[in-house]
């Protein structure tokens, strides 16, 4: 009798789970975009790099930013981290970078992939173009959950192994992650600078149009699938995700208040459970599951 | 607030550590070279070199 009476409840509970889905799973994002579009402007307010096809050469190019911006962009007032990180791996007399290591521990420590989810402009980027309708978007798929380690992998190979060891004969190392992947370098510095310059124009080659392939995969795969870039490729999202879990400022899910009612998991679009790992390496704070909770059990 | 101070511990720990790299970093010439590279076009991040 007791057995049937728990049934019910469960049936019941379920019921209003699916209820609770349906009407919290359009989570309104655009106060968010209009954060991450005010933050690449303030990084990216060289504007007139844009009308001269000339890059910004004032002193705070010496600060990194904490997202993923080229500072080959013309508007970019900042230097990208990973390209700090591999212009110091891969000089002739340094080969650790402690001060762009540093300022990522740093940044890190203090906010996880908050970065990813509101500071980074090549991460707006992908969020406006999932927006753009496709008759089937993916979700998840068979591999995803490997896939997502390749990052890692992109990060001790291509930013730290290959410039540290492959060098030239002055001991020079290439920044090999945004001369063969980044495709935020091709969309922010190399296709203003090669449609602005006409020199640049006369010097392109095999590279760029691998580029700009890579670049044209990646918006094609952000139509389809949520931050692809993000998710599997970004050395950048793996460092801020190692960080996740301890950094000064994380969710907490009040396990008290929480109904397991599902909604967040639901909304998540990075495929995160925030009841059962609310700083999940793979969380990027975007606040749905926040604004989504019902019982505002997400703080 | 010490529960939220002790747990929220590393996490300061490490923005601690990471300002130590940092200097150490600048100590050391490293903004140098992120700046010299920051205010040249980059061809390789481009596709052009």
């Amino acid at each position: 009798m007791d057995k049937n009476k728990s049934i019910n409840q469960s049936a019941n509970k379920n019921e209003s789970q699916s209820e609770n889905q349906s009407r919290y799973i359009g989570v309104n994002e655009w106060k968010r975009h209009g954060f991450q579009a005010l933050w690449a402007l303030v990084t990216n307010s060289y504007l007139l790099g844009f009308i001269q096809g000339k890059i910004y050469k004032g002193r705070l190019k010496n600060l990194c930013v904490p997202g993923l911006n080229c500072y080959s962009c013309p508007g970019a007032v900042g230097a990208c981290p990973i390209g700090a990180i591999q212009a110091v791996v891969g000089s002739w007399n340094f080969k650790i970078a402690f001060y762009a290591a540093g300022f990522l521990v740093f940044i890190g420590a203090l906010m996880g992939r908050f970065v990813c989810g509101f500071l980074c402009p090549f991460g707006l980027i992908q969020d406006l173009l999932h927006k753009i309708p496709f008759p089937k978007k993916l979700q998840t798929f068979r591999g995803d959950k490997a896939l997502r380690k390749l990052k890692y992998m992109i990060l001790a190979v291509f930013v730290i192994l290959l410039p540290m060891f492959v060098v030239d004969i002055l001991g020079q190392g290439a920044p090999y992650f945004c001369k063969f992947i980044c495709p935020a370098g091709t969309l922010e510095g190399g296709l203003p600078l090669v449609l602005l310059n006409k020199s640049m124009r006369g010097a392109i080659g095999w590279l760029y149009a691998w580029k700009n392939a890579v670049l044209l995969a990646t918006i094609f795969l952000s139509i389809l699938i949520y931050r692809p870039f993000c998710k599997y490729i970004c050395p950048l999202g793996a460092v801020y995700s190692v960080f996740n879990p301890i950094s000064v400022f994380r969710y907490r899910v009040d396990k008290e208040s929480c109904v397991d009612c599902g909604v967040c998991a639901k909304v998540c679009k990075m495929q995160v459970n925030p009841v059962e790992h609310a700083n999940h390496p793979e969380c990027i704070r975007c606040g749905a599951c926040k604004k989504a909770c019902p019982v505002n059990a997400i703080r | 607030m010490s529960r939220v101070f002790r747990s929220r511990r590393i996490g300061i720990l490490l923005m601690a550590a990471g300002l130590i790299l940092m200097g150490f970093g600048i100590h050391r010439g490293e903004m140098a070279v992120v700046f010299g590279k920051a205010v040249n076009i980059c061809m390789e991040c481009i596709g052009i070199g």
